[in-house]
């Protein structure tokens, strides 16, 4: 008997070397080991034997069975192994094809810089405050030190509806209707929005652009205060390396005014053409608010101080962006606003 | 206003400066400086040359050989082509070897055969500015005066080394209009003194009185406040010596005769604008100053004829208008190469006045430009005596004893008070007492010292200043801006933050890009024919027309946002981007005045619009074209977004402008009943065709009533613990019963324990008929404290079934 289980153990062994496929794998293991197989065949004679020889060959059929069984488990891995190379094989793809974008649409370039600077403002502790497009002329005008005979005033340059209604030509108009509605409490606002001038459309001009004003009353506002306060605004917004350089200049709504330039965004301060060789990029009209308009607005000049600011969005988006004509910003070209679709 | 170097140095001591540097310093003080231009452009080697000889060239029609003498040993044979040279002329003469302006360079040369030793120059060739030459000097060589010494370099002659800086003003400082206030304001700068002309009131009187020749009366004293005249007898009009000239060029003023020259030269001096009228075409010793009657005209000097209405101020001789008071004399008085005697004015009008009508004829000049700021009233007898002065030296003329004048308000001194304490709370500086006192000193403005403030008179000079403040800025462009420390405000905090509709308008911007949708920003101003096309959200209202609209396509605001999208669109479409999804959040303008008395209504609007494909086609998907239900879906996504999905309803009422079948408008359930929002649609198929585009899809919202109903508060909602029962309903239908209805009949039925409804499939067939059309509605019950038992669902549910066979005939499919 145990011959023939060494028999068998060489000659399935023998066999197994042969196979080349799971299912003659499968036959193979039905054939020796399944519950009618050769092996089950032999053990049936077991029952013949004396009870020293019985665990004798007991042991010599179970090493059998699992000489048997190891090099058909071992094949059995390989089996697997290779069907699951070639599964994966099959299931190769192209990473190089393009994936699905997701749609992603654009905020305005003028809008973005608009928003980016409310959020510095407002960060410093600033409220947004909007007013009416059609103005009237008491606030666009008089109530801002600019009285009816005032050159700045002319027809030529504004778009009025009747005499006394014009589209606002700045956004100053809210900071008076801000300080009438506040009744001498303190102010910190900053007022974005349309504005319309009667001005020829060209590379840097439009007939409607925006503009963002700041106005902050308190006691004791200084003029060092709204250097400080510039200084900050443009290192947030251009970066830390940012300086200011304020140059005396004239408003009627201000005294002392003056304008405001920013180091050269494209050379920081080296020169070049963008800054025509100086360094300086003029961004900012500014200045202490002009007792007249205090007045007007209901602060006593006496016990009130304040400084007023302003600056135009497009030019900020053009210089921020490199944008080179004020019109792309109206034209609304897809191939342009598509660009500004990102952080 | 442009400024010579050389000129100023006549009143102000800067021989340790030069132009440049001059400039930096003005610019730091506040005045801008566009340019500071170099007068000689490159002029070497030209010299003043007397043309002893002139001859046709033998073979050049147009040319002739000139024999010059230019100071040197030998004479020059100079081949020249200008038609007006001459025997007996001096000229300027570029020597051999010189290299002009434009970077010819002077050789020997032989001209058809003639030799040329130098070239004879035209003031274009010197690098002049031409314009302000009489025309045969504009087109031939330049022309020197008979006493010019043979021999000088001709940059001495016309003195042209020397730098025009060019003043940018703004209008405050209109004291800069002149050669003075610009001394004033480098001397506050540099701290030094200012050299005035030295005028002797009094010159080469003959004896006569100028009372005895003219007399003055102001008529209209709301409009002339001073009005002075002297008279000059026997004066020889002829062109200024060269000094006068150079300088009237180099500030772009162009010479005409000695009297008129002084008259510009003065005025360049002291800022005052000065006429000179010839005496002897005045009907009578009058000169009356009033206002013209309506009808008059009157030929100016440049002989246009000009209508003339009582808000001008005439000057007249008291018969005829000679002069429009402050803009520019009258042909009828002009003083010619004939004139002997001058009636010389200086005066102050009103500014306004001025300026309104220097405006309303259209003709702006250096005196109007000088009177619509408010000239120097200080300035009027010091320019006149200047001027007279000048008249008597370069003219020949006898200057009459005295001023006639007539004078409506003496000036009175503007004296300001200071607190010193103020300026530096103001400025947020430490200055002492005597740095702000040493500033009025370098300004030449007088003070008292009061201990805690100052008092300080005002130049009038400088009529800008007025109130403390202004005296503040003065200090602090002295002191220097950029000595102002930088500090940040103290006192009180603010919390900064956003409103409502500001918080809502970021949301939107928000969710529409990140869902692949464009923002524009478009022009507020519109064609009239824009206003008429979606009308139902300005129902009953009117556009707004501007007074003055630079052109039609621009002439009325806006009372839709979506002609803009469609036209930016159309831009689009026709530059190959076909498939277009934008928005625009903005205003839109109407009013309920047929004449606007009151300011319009702004209505701040969101407008979209879908064009094209939704997915354009790639390798593993098939282009999918916008349908109206991506942009309802996009609206669905706002309200959802905004917590208002509950209180829209969209109504298929045909709002005007869209495809009648397409469209709806769109209601907000409010307190006081609905509100309409907006409207949705696919635009006229007929408004397609016009705008070249495919199907488009647009929608456009009242933006106010959101920010009232938009809920922010998010309240969570405990998580269900019992299990849903979902049952599908399919129904066959009249095809147009909205399927909105069915919904909201089965969620009326169902009640509390529907949890979702939702339609899954519509399908329309020949199998059912062409006016039907299935409906297939999935429905989930759950109840949120126990089970629901199959009963409870089935009672439910064959409500369901049962009101929609009820109410809209609807068979159930099997």
């Amino acid at each position: 008997m145990k011959n023939r289980l060494e028999q068998l153990k060489a000659s399935a062994l023998s066999a197994l070397t042969e196979v080349i496929e799971p299912q003659h794998l499968q036959d193979l293991r039905v054939k020796y080991l399944g519950k009618k197989g050769e092996l089950t065949e032999i053990l049936r004679g077991m029952g013949a034997l004396s009870a020293e020889e019985r665990p004798v060959i007991g042991q010599v059929a179970n090493d059998v069975r699992g000489a048997i069984e190891e090099v058909i488990e071992r094949l059995q891995d390989k089996f697997q192994q290779e069907e699951t190379a070639k599964r994966l094989q099959a299931e190769t793809i192209d990473v190089t094809l393009p994936g699905k974008p997701m749609a992603r649409g654009a905020v305005h370039p003028l809008q973005k810089v608009i928003t980016e600077i409310e959020d510095i403002f407002v960060g410093m502790g600033y409220r947004v405050a909007e007013g009416p497009e059609v103005e009237s002329d008491y606030f666009n005008f008089e109530a801002l030190n600019l009285p009816k005979n005032h050159p700045a005033r002319d027809m030529q340059d504004s778009f009025y509806v009747t005499d006394e209604i014009l589209m606002r030509t700045q956004t100053s108009p809210v900071q008076v209707r801000t300080m009438q509605a506040m009744n001498g409490e303190p102010i910190k606002i900053i007022c974005p929005g349309k504005v319309y001038r009667r001005d020829d459309d060209d590379a840097t001009h439009s007939f409607q652009f925006y503009q963002i004003e700041g106005l902050v009353i308190d006691k004791n506002i200084r003029m060092s205060d709204l250097k400080g306060t510039l200084l900050q605004f443009a290192q947030q917004m251009f970066g830390k390396d940012m300086q200011i350089l304020l140059r005396p200049s004239f408003f009627p709504f201000t005294e002392p005014s003056a304008e405001v330039d920013v180091t050269c965004v494209h050379c920081g301060g080296q020169g070049c053409r963008i800054c025509k060789h100086t360094g300086w990029l003029e961004i900012l009209g500014s200045g202490m608010v002009h007792p007249e308009v205090l007045r007007m607005g209901g602060y006593d000049p006496e016990e009130y101080s304040g400084f007023a600011f302003g600056m135009g969005a497009d030019r900020i988006a053009m210089l921020k962006y490199g944008i080179d004509d004020i019109r792309h910003l109206y034209t609304n070209d897809l191939r342009f606003l598509q660009q500004f679709g990102r952080m | 206003m442009k400024v010579s170097y050389q000129w100023l140095t006549d009143y102000i001591d800067l021989h340790d400066h030069t132009a440049n540097q001059v400039a930096d310093k003005i610019r730091d003080a506040g005045i801008e400086i566009d340019v500071v231009e170099d007068r000689n452009k490159g002029v070497n080697k030209v010299v003043v040359g007397y043309v002893e000889s002139k001859e046709k060239h033998p073979d050049a029609d147009k040319l002739n050989v000139c024999i010059v003498d230019a100071g040197l040993e030998e004479k020059l044979q100079i081949v020249c082509g200008a038609k007006n040279v001459d025997a007996g002329q001096k000229v300027p003469v570029a020597l051999v070897g010189a290299v002009m302006p434009g970077g010819m360079e002077i050789k020997k040369a032989k001209l058809r055969g003639v030799a040329s030793h130098g070239m004879i120059c035209s003031a274009k060739e010197l690098g002049l500015n031409d314009k302000l030459l009489p025309k045969e000097l504009q087109e031939g060589i330049l022309v020197l005066p008979q006493d010019t010494e043979i021999g000088t370099p001709i940059v001495d002659v016309l003195a042209i080394n020397d730098h025009v800086l060019e003043l940018d003003l703004t209008p405050n400082r209109s004291d800069c209009l002149s050669m003075l206030g610009v001394a004033y304001e480098v001397a506050a700068i540099l701290g030094r003194e200012v050299k005035l002309p030295q005028v002797q009131a009094e010159v080469s009187t003959n004896g006569e009185a100028a009372k005895d020749k003219v007399k003055v009366n102001i008529t209209d004293k709301a409009l002339c406040h001073h009005y002075t005249a002297r008279y000059i007898s026997g004066v020889k009009v002829s062109a200024s010596p060269l000094w006068l000239q150079n300088r009237l060029m180099a500030a772009g003023v162009r010479p005409i005769n000695n009297i008129v020259d002084i008259t510009n030269y003065v005025m360049l001096e002291y800022g005052q604008p000065l006429h000179a009228f010839d005496a002897d075409k005045l009907a009578g010793g009058q000169i009356d100053v009033r206002s013209a009657r309506n009808g008059e005209v009157m030929v100016t000097l440049d002989d246009q004829e000009r209508k003339l209405d009582p808000s001008m101020l005439l000057i007249t001789d008291g018969e005829k208008p000679i002069a429009i008071a402050g803009v520019m004399g009258g042909a009828n008085s002009e003083v010619t190469e004939t004139t002997v005697n001058i009636v010389l004015e200086s005066a102050k009008f009103d500014g306004g006045s001025v300026r309104k009508t220097s405006r309303h004829l259209g003709l702006r000049s250096e005196a109007s430009i000088r009177f619509e700021k408010e000239v120097n009233p200080e300035a009027v007898i010091p320019a006149i005596n200047r001027a007279a002065e000048l008249m008597a030296a370069l003219a020949g003329g006898a200057v009459a004893q005295g001023i006639v004048q007539a004078i409506v308000t003496e000036p009175q001194a503007t004296v300001v008070k200071l607190s010193l304490a103020k300026v530096n709370r103001y400025l947020g500086t430490t200055l002492a007492t005597d740095e702000i006192k040493a500033i009025f000193d370098r300004l030449q403005f007088a003070y008292d010292d009061q201990g805690e403030s100052v008092l300080v008179t005002v130049p009038k000079r400088r009529g800008d200043i007025t109130q403390d403040v202004d005296l503040i800025e003065e200090i602090a462009r002295l002191y220097g801006y950029e000595n102002i420390p930088t500090t940040l405000i103290e006192g009180s905090t603010t919390p900064g933050g956003f409103t409502k509709s500001q918080r809502i308008r970021r949301e939107l911007r928000q969710l529409l890009t990140d869902n692949g949708i464009h923002e524009v920003i478009s022009y507020s101003f519109t064609h009239p024919s824009q206003t008429e096309i979606f009308g139902s959200l300005t129902d009953g209202l009117r556009p707004v027309p501007l007074a003055m609209p630079m052109s039609e396509e621009r002439s009325v605001l806006r009372t839709s946002i979506v002609p803009n999208l469609l036209d930016i669109a159309t831009y689009n479409r026709n530059r190959k981007t076909d498939d277009v999804a934008i928005f625009e959040i903005a205003n839109i303008y109407a009013t309920q005045e047929s004449e606007l008395t009151t300011l319009p209504q702004e209505q701040p609007m969101l407008a979209l619009l879908l064009t094209g494909h939704a997915q354009s086609a790639q390798w593993n998907q098939k282009p999918v074209a916008y349908d109206f239900y991506d942009l309802k879906g996009v609206l669905e996504t706002v309200f959802t977004s905004l917590g208002v999905a509950e209180q829209i309803r969209f109504v298929a009422d045909q709002p005007k402008g869209y495809h009648p079948g397409r469209s709806a408008s769109i209601y907000l359930a409010a307190e006081a009943g609905d509100v309409l929002l907006g409207t949705i649609g696919q635009i006229h198929p007929e408004l397609q065709r016009e705008k070249d585009l495919g199907d488009t899809y647009v929608a456009e919202l009242r933006l106010a009533p959101l920010y009232d109903a938009a809920d922010f508060a998010i309240t969570y909602k405990t998580l269900p613990r019992f299990p849903a029962v979902q049952r599908d309903i399919a129904v066959v239908v009249a095809s147009d019963v909205p399927v909105g209805q069915l919904v909201e009949a089965a969620k009326e039925e169902a009640a509390d324990l529907l949890e979702a409804i939702q339609v899954f499939d519509v399908f329309v067939g020949e199998k059912l008929g062409l006016d039907k059309k299935s409906v297939a509605i999935s429905l989930v019950y759950r109840h949120a404290e126990r089970t629901l038992t199959d009963e409870e669902v089935t009672e439910a549910h064959g409500k369901v079934v049962a009101r929609l066979e009820q109410s809209f005939h609807a068979e159930l499919r099997k």
